[in-house]
């Protein structure tokens, strides 16, 4: 298997889908070649990176403060002053 | 959730502040617009809301939530689609250019210095991998986002999207590539070890 086959079979095989022939050989390709091993090793890091990062997107205040302001006025509307702050 | 569904606000706002950021990130990184992000959170809270007692499973409120405000997202890229804007129309369109045979060949081949643990330990990784997200075209930044973060299913993407399984995989692979290399670019080891990958 060469490195340009290796690339089609790329997103398969980081996702676990590969069929389990084609992953012999592709992992028998990446024990010999470094670079390849290196690219596959960093786009499971570029996705590991934005799964964990996802919770430290800054949600801006404003927006988060008319978020509530709309869910208690929507809620007042629809449940009246059976509110549970009681 | 119980308490909420009982009709208790203030429950229901703890499970809002639970998961709004979540919500947030999902909006904005699919739609690239704050306007139509804060759009989109809020409709898709006030959909819970009106729901809420419809709700069986407590626990799949997050997913849940995460159906809700992707198809809402959707809604909004399909309305733009209508207007003239050629990215978005490439968006929701196959696209047969997107053969595997014009994959982009990855040019540099580096391991990072850190671990993606101690990359988002500083303060700056947030803003460098947001840029990063931001020169991928739209049609391969929401695949990526909806696979990869938010863990939908290549079909769930797929019926999202309106567009076939073949198309999300390749446009997932695209999206990959392309983000590796430039997060490569920032976070690669030393210059001298970086190879360019010809074969």
């Amino acid at each position: 298997m060469k490195c340009e086959q290796m690339l089609k079979l790329l997103g398969d095989y980081i996702d676990g889908e590969i069929d389990p022939q084609m992953c012999e050989l592709f992992e028998r390709h990446m024990a010999s070649c470094p670079r390849c091993q290196i690219v596959v090793d960093t786009i499971r890091k570029t996705i590991a990176l934005y799964r964990e990062g996802e919770l430290l997107f800054e949600m801006p205040v404003p927006i988060r403060e008319r978020l509530h302001q709309r869910i208690r006025q929507r809620w007042q509307e629809k449940f009246g002053s059976r509110s549970g702050e009681e | 959730m119980e308490r909420a569904q009982a009709g208790d606000l203030n429950a229901f706002e703890t499970l809002v502040s639970r998961y709004e950021r979540r919500i947030w990130a999902l909006a904005k990184q699919m739609l690239q617009h704050d306007q139509d992000a804060e759009d989109v959170v809020q409709d898709t809270f006030l959909t819970a809301l009106e729901h809420l007692h419809a709700l069986r499973h407590g626990e799949r409120f997050g997913a849940w939530l995460k159906q809700i405000a992707t198809r809402l997202a959707y809604r909004v890229l399909a309305k733009r689609k209508r207007m003239p804007t050629e990215s978005l129309d490439a968006l929701l369109s196959e696209d047969p250019d997107e053969e595997e045979t014009t994959l982009p060949r990855p040019q540099l081949v580096a391991d990072w210095r850190d671990s993606p643990e101690a990359l988002l330990q500083r303060k700056e990784t947030m803003r460098l991998i947001e840029e990063a997200l931001q020169q991928l075209p739209e049609k391969y930044r929401v695949v990526f986002w909806l696979r990869d973060v938010e863990q939908l299913s290549t079909r769930e993407t797929a019926e999202a999207l309106g567009i076939s399984e073949a198309n999300v995989k390749v446009r997932l692979l695209r999206a990959r590539l392309m983000l590796r290399e430039y997060l490569t670019r920032l976070f690669g080891a030393d210059a001298e070890q970086i190879l360019t990958h010809n074969d």
